[in-house]
């Protein structure tokens, strides 16, 4: 699963300066409560694609005040979620049922 | 345990504030109980059955039935409670005329009670199954019984205790300000949750943002703490606001007063009409 979402990510990256159209696409895991990685460089000035890959079994609430964001991710299923265009700065996210562990946060350049 | 009652907390809150908007709003009204309650425990029904079915929800419609459906149930809201401002417009300013005369609450039969029924239970049924899958996943994650079950009374209390203390502060306002002051929260509560169905809209890439962040007043008033959180709640406000929730809300205000200025001049004319038929009768 995380070689898939390296995949994923790897592809993102490399085709998304191709195609123009296809806006970046970045990948997220929740394992063991917290986010891998805890910390996402994104593209500032352009609409981004978050997949948030949840392989624990339980639920998460991927919540971000900063980023206007609320979703919840059942156990072991991804979820979609559109961002921006964001400008260049740090924007705090937590998965909230388990706000003592999952936390992270993007970066937009 | 203080860890689970905070979080339940957090979703009972905007559930019991709303209900307590309401129930504020359709004072006077005969049987409003019965219609809230029903409310509550239809939306909490259709919460467990949510949660159950959260999984699917969230694969449907290529990843974006989450979004698509809290923004569904928001609308519908949002029409509910627009619709009740609309009612009152036409109906409140004598309604709160006979009250003061005879000093007490009159009883009205004919208020919009599915309005506050479907507004009670909607909101019931968005904050209640981000609860019921929150509580699942912690009786997943092995917590103890006891603590689970203790943190979620007691985020449960707190939250419904909050709304209470809040319904007993509107009963406060005067009479002649009371539909007044009660139509303005509702206008307000309804372009709120306009505001955060754009949210929705937009996270699921079906509306664009137009600007993620308008302003940022996180630093004066955060919406993470609880002021900030009520204030979110009851009058929509937001610490970083997104240019589409900002066109959302004051679409809604805009359009939900000239709905009211329109039908309220017209009855108005009709009851004062009417009012006159019967005093020369």
């Amino acid at each position: 699963m995380q070689r898939l979402g390296l995949f994923l990510l790897t592809t993102a990256l490399v085709i998304a300066p191709l195609a123009m159209a296809a806006p970046p696409e970045y990948t997220l895991i929740i394992k063991n409560h917290r986010f891998e990685p805890s910390e996402v460089m994104v593209a500032a000035g352009q609409k981004i694609k978050l997949v948030v890959d949840n392989q624990d079994a339980t639920p998460e609430e991927f919540e971000s005040h900063s980023l206007n964001r609320e979703k919840v991710i059942p156990g072991r299923s991804k979820a979609t979620i559109w961002i921006g265009p964001l400008k260049p700065g740090t924007y705090d996210f937590v998965g909230e049922y388990h706000e003592d562990t999952a936390r992270g946060r993007i970066i937009a350049k | 345990m203080l860890g689970s009652a905070i979080i339940v907390f957090r979703e009972v809150l905007e559930a019991a504030l709303i209900v307590a908007v309401v129930m504020g709003a359709s004072r006077g009204a005969i049987g409003r109980g019965r219609w809230v309650s029903g409310g509550i425990a239809l939306g909490t029904i259709g919460a467990c059955i949510v949660a159950a079915f959260a999984g699917r929800l969230s694969d449907a419609l290529e990843g974006r039935g989450q979004e698509l459906f809290n923004a569904a149930v928001l609308l519908a809201a949002v029409v509910m409670l627009a619709w009740h401002s609309v009612w009152m417009s036409a109906h409140g300013r004598r309604l709160a005329e006979e009250m003061r005369r005879l000093g007490h609450d009159v009883v009205i039969g004919a208020k919009p009670l599915y309005a506050i029924f479907v507004v009670t239970a909607l909101a019931v049924l968005r904050e209640g199954s981000e609860t019921v899958l929150f509580l699942y996943g912690l009786a997943a994650g092995g917590t103890g019984q006891f603590a689970l079950i203790g943190g979620g009374v007691l985020g449960l209390a707190a939250g419904v205790g909050l709304g209470f203390a809040l319904y007993r502060g509107l009963l406060r306002i005067p009479l002649r300000r009371f539909f007044t002051v009660t139509g303005w929260i509702v206008l307000l509560l309804a372009a709120g949750l306009a505001a955060s169905a754009a949210d929705f809209l937009a996270q699921a890439g079906a509306l664009p943002a137009l600007s993620p962040e308008l302003w940022n007043s996180s630093a004066i008033l955060s919406q993470s703490g609880l002021l900030g959180q009520i204030l979110h709640i009851l009058v929509g406000y937001q610490d970083r606001p997104s240019g589409i929730g900002l066109v959302f809300y004051i679409v809604t205000i805009v359009t939900v007063v000239a709905l009211m200025r329109w039908v309220g001049g017209h009855r108005h004319d009709a009851g004062r009409a009417s009012l006159a038929a019967s005093n020369t009768s």
